[in-house]
């Protein structure tokens, strides 16, 4: 059996699963919709100015929830879905199989990154048809692919990482959300962070991957300077879950 | 059922065999899982493992399916070591775990179809419902069935890819009894087209009705292997005979009956044509009524419990059971 066509067979049955699971849908597919909504209708109106860079808001939060969009798609889609199936036994199953275990989490993982692209896609034509907000095009385009691609594929290793710590299912969600929220927060996708804030959150934005990941693909929606070392330090943030999850990733339930 | 093996026979040849082991050992940590196992199983043969929690059942199976790796002893399954990821083995096992572990948004179709693409030679799906008995349930997800239909397919799932040996790991836990019955007759379909069963179970029943042979394991040690009639003794175990006297009259004394404080009486006798016949003409003689008769062997429970340190409720000397009830 050839483990890339089972692997890639094994993205439809994640896809049909997928749609069935009302909460996965609803937390990863709607909610960065929604808050799209919310936070164009509260603080959508008029300019921010970002490292001398003049930005209409609702293009700073169509750009904004196509990061969160995307992080919800895999990082926490990953962290919460497969503890759960993890802890419900199916993962201890496939190891049982002839498909390789890391068939099926690639399976997973490629899933989650379509589901990610599409986000993105539909978060782009949703902004610009209803809130006129600018999209990536031309040359920025190539830039904005490669910062997606990274950044998704990062956040779905950082997703499978955090899964070693979680004790059970019950406590998947809590702790999947207690260490994306603040990061979200601090690295100004849901509130911007202007150039006098405190030190402290700065060096947080600097140091973790999701304001980084945010600025990359801001980059490509207003056509700011891109700046590759955004990409290395989402990329290694990946390479290090990739490595946490080689390690301490579990098949069984955690008991 | 399959002819005998007998119990501690060396095999001739490995390939005899689904199941060879030998001196097999697991710890975690100081903690001795399993202390030199041996057993064996013949292709074609439903064997099961008995023990109590943490006797080392779950152990030994799962470094039999390849989950776990062992200290040391020699292990040979279908003729692959099940400690070598790098073996075809998975192609050829069907496993149900401890816990019922199945998708709760893909349909029973979609389960047994996903896992069936994994194997070299699956069995058409359609054929595997209907082994398991879901045919009706075949579009139903999987969130919408009774934990009894849930285990079912996960039983399904284990046949997806046609193996050579399955594992059952518990698989009626739970059940109601007719559930229960439904997943003996899907074991027993499985015996006759030629599979080999390696069963665990807590239910004695359920050992005597499906296997061929039985082992118990016992902190970490198999402590008796045999046929369900066989094992422990049972077959040569001596019937008793129990009854009840009218107050005041006492059995004959030739046959050396204990009477007990609810005033039954019992003897333990070789020779059962005689003790009855004995009994029986003396009631006659003596015009004595005969209150309760029975005859009573060990079952394969009373045997389990004894080498496992249990003790059962009725007779903590001679565990005994009713086989043939007499008048009452």
């Amino acid at each position: 059996m050839n483990s890339l066509r089972l692997t890639l067979w094994q993205v439809r049955y994640t896809n049909k699963a997928y749609w069935r699971n009302p909460a996965a849908a609803f937390f990863t597919f709607l909610f960065p919709l929604m808050f799209l909504v919310i936070f164009t209708a509260l603080l959508g109106h008029g300019h921010i100015v970002l490292s001398g860079h003049r930005i209409s808001l609702s293009t700073y939060y169509v750009a904004a929830m196509a990061s969160f969009a995307v992080i919800s798609a895999s990082y926490v889609n990953l962290g919460v879905g497969v503890t759960f199936q993890r802890d419900s036994g199916i993962l201890k199953r496939i190891g049982g199989s002839p498909l390789p275990g890391w068939a099926y989490l690639t399976a997973r993982v490629i899933h989650a990154m379509l589901m990610a692209v599409l986000l993105v896609i539909i978060t782009a034509v949703f902004g610009r048809a209803f809130y006129g907000a600018a999209v990536p095009s031309g040359k920025d385009l190539i830039f904005f692919v490669v910062m997606l691609v990274v950044g998704s594929a990062s956040f779905c290793a950082l997703g499978l990482a955090v899964t070693a710590p979680i004790p059970n299912a019950e406590a998947a969600t809590a702790i999947v959300n207690a260490t994306m929220l603040p990061l979200l927060f601090l690295s100004g996708v849901f509130i911007p962070i202007g150039d006098h804030a405190p030190a402290w959150i700065q060096w947080v934005g600097r140091v973790f991957p999701v304001k980084h990941f945010a600025d990359g693909l801001q980059a490509g929606f207003v056509g700011s300077a891109f700046h590759w070392n955004d990409v290395l330090v989402v990329a290694a943030w990946g390479v290090a879950g990739l490595l946490v999850a080689a390690r301490y990733f579990s098949w069984e339930p955690r008991r | 059922m399959v002819d005998e093996v007998v119990g501690g026979a060396t095999p001739r040849d490995d390939h005899e065999y689904a199941v060879v082991v030998r001196g097999l050992t697991k710890s975690y940590g100081s903690v001795k899982a399993v202390g030199g196992v041996d057993f064996h199983i013949a292709r074609g043969e439903v064997f099961a493992l008995l023990g109590p929690n943490g006797a080392g059942k779950t152990t030994t199976v799962e470094i039999l399916e390849g989950f776990r790796q062992r200290d040391g002893g020699e292990v040979s399954v279908l003729g692959h070591d099940p400690g070598n990821p790098q073996s075809k083995l998975r192609d050829l096992l069907g496993i149900v775990l401890q816990s019922t572990a199945v998708d709760p948004y893909l349909t029973v179709e979609e389960m047994i179809g996903m896992f069936a693409h994994f194997f070299p030679h699956p069995r058409p799906v359609g054929e595997v419902i209907e082994l398991v008995g879901l045919s009706a349930e075949r579009t139903t997800r999987v969130v919408k069935l009774s934990g009894g239909q849930q285990r079912r397919l996960d039983v399904a799932i284990a046949l997806a890819g046609d193996p050579e040996l399955l594992f059952l790991d518990e698989p009626t836990t739970g059940f109601d009894p007719s559930a229960r019955r439904g997943a003996w007759e899907v074991v027993r379909n499985l015996a006759a087209l030629g599979k080999t069963v390696l069963l665990t179970t807590h239910y004695m029943d359920e050992a005597q009705y499906l296997a061929d042979r039985v082992a118990v394991i016992a902190s970490g040690r198999i402590v008796a292997e045999g046929t369900p009639a066989t094992l422990g003794g049972r077959d040569h175990a001596r019937p008793r005979v129990r009854f009840r006297l009218p107050a005041g009259i006492l059995p004959p004394a030739e046959l050396v009956a204990e009477t007990d404080a609810e005033g039954f009486s019992a003897f333990a006798t070789e020779d059962l044509t005689l003790g009855l016949h004995t009994l029986t003409n003396w009631a006659l003689d003596n015009a004595v009524v005969i209150e309760g008769l029975e005859i009573i062997r060990p079952t394969l429970e009373d045997i389990y419990l004894q080498l496992t340190g249990g003790v059962t409720a009725r007779d903590p000397d001679l565990p005994v059971d009713p086989v043939v009830e007499g008048s009452r």
